[in-house]
């Protein structure tokens, strides 16, 4: 098994190439796509972490004093990290579905989507 | 080298190199299917680390739903023949991303993640990594203590719904 800081390498990666995306291209497309990149590498982060550092406070649970309550309480622990990726999983869908709309409503009204040239608030 | 550790090192050239690809590549169409090809490599992540019900999810919703509302997206606006091209600040962009993940990189070297953890047992049980049952114990999660925000992301994902028929409503 890798260790955990080759995950989170790799994740810092991703998110590095994301933010570099999102920073440095015209289409809005694009920008969307970097920022769903960055979504999926928070994400990594996450399930790196529940995978690596919550077992260790689960063991510790585990052969804690109360031993039903705890093996509960552990496993709950355990897969918290999880529950907050699902959670990330859903905001960014309903982020790109609603960005997405926006695009498009945008690209009728204006005839582009190049953000440099959508400047109303500019002028 | 076990399985475990060579599989890895595929898919971590495989994101890193797909991510760049997604960023650079000047058609934004196979941008978008290198976007894909980086949510399935993430999906192989996901694996690695015992995450299968999210690895299925991640499939399902970003390789399966997101990538397809961004390739109609890409159909309904006629740019695509413009291309991908830099603004501005691309420059400062690029030097940000650098500058981000130095920081990023140098935290994750230099921090003691497990303090009294190296070499024992508890170091060995966590590096072994079983492939486990996790999507009863999510289930139930969800159900029990995180019943609220799972409520919710239902209004939330109603609320989306409802936006974005209005927004790209015909007059």
């Amino acid at each position: 098994m890798p260790p955990l800081e080759h995950f989170l390498l790799v994740a810092a990666a991703i998110f590095s190439i994301g933010l570099y995306g999102a920073l440095s291209r015209k289409n809005i497309i694009t920008v969307f796509m970097s920022v769903e990149l960055m979504f999926n590498a928070v994400n990594l982060t996450a399930i790196a972490f529940a995978k690596f550092l919550v077992p260790v406070w689960s063991n510790r649970f585990l052969f804690g004093s109360e031993l039903s309550d705890s093996i509960k309480e552990a496993s709950d622990i355990a897969l918290s990290g999880q529950v907050l990726a699902i959670f990330i999983i859903a905001v960014a869908a309903a982020e790109i579905a609603l960005g997405l709309a926006i695009v498009i409503a945008i690209y009728r009204n204006r005839g582009t989507i190049d953000i440099t040239d959508i400047a109303l608030m500019k002028k | 080298m076990s399985v475990l550790t060579i599989t890895f090192w595929v898919l971590a050239v495989w994101a890193i190199t797909s991510a760049v690809l997604v960023v650079h590549t000047r058609d934004i169409f196979r941008a978008a299917l290198f976007l894909v090809s980086t949510f399935i490599v993430v999906a192989g992540f996901f694996v690695i680390l015992g995450a299968e019900f999210l690895a299925v999810v991640q499939v399902l919703v970003y390789a399966g739903g997101i990538s397809v509302l961004i390739i109609f997206a890409v159909m309904f606006t006629r740019e695509v023949a413009q291309g991908n091209q830099p603004n501005r600040y691309f420059g400062v962009g690029l030097l940000l991303a650098v500058a981000l993940f130095l920081v990023l990189s140098f935290t994750v070297v230099s921090t003691n993640w497990f303090p009294e953890l190296h070499d024992t047992a508890e170091a060995e049980a966590i590096a072994s990594g079983t492939f486990s049952d996790t999507s009863r114990g999510l289930g139930t999660l969800l159900r029990e203590k995180f019943i609220l925000p799972f409520e919710l992301i239902a209004i939330l994902l109603l609320a989306v719904l409802v936006g974005a028929v209005a927004l790209v409503k015909e007059r």
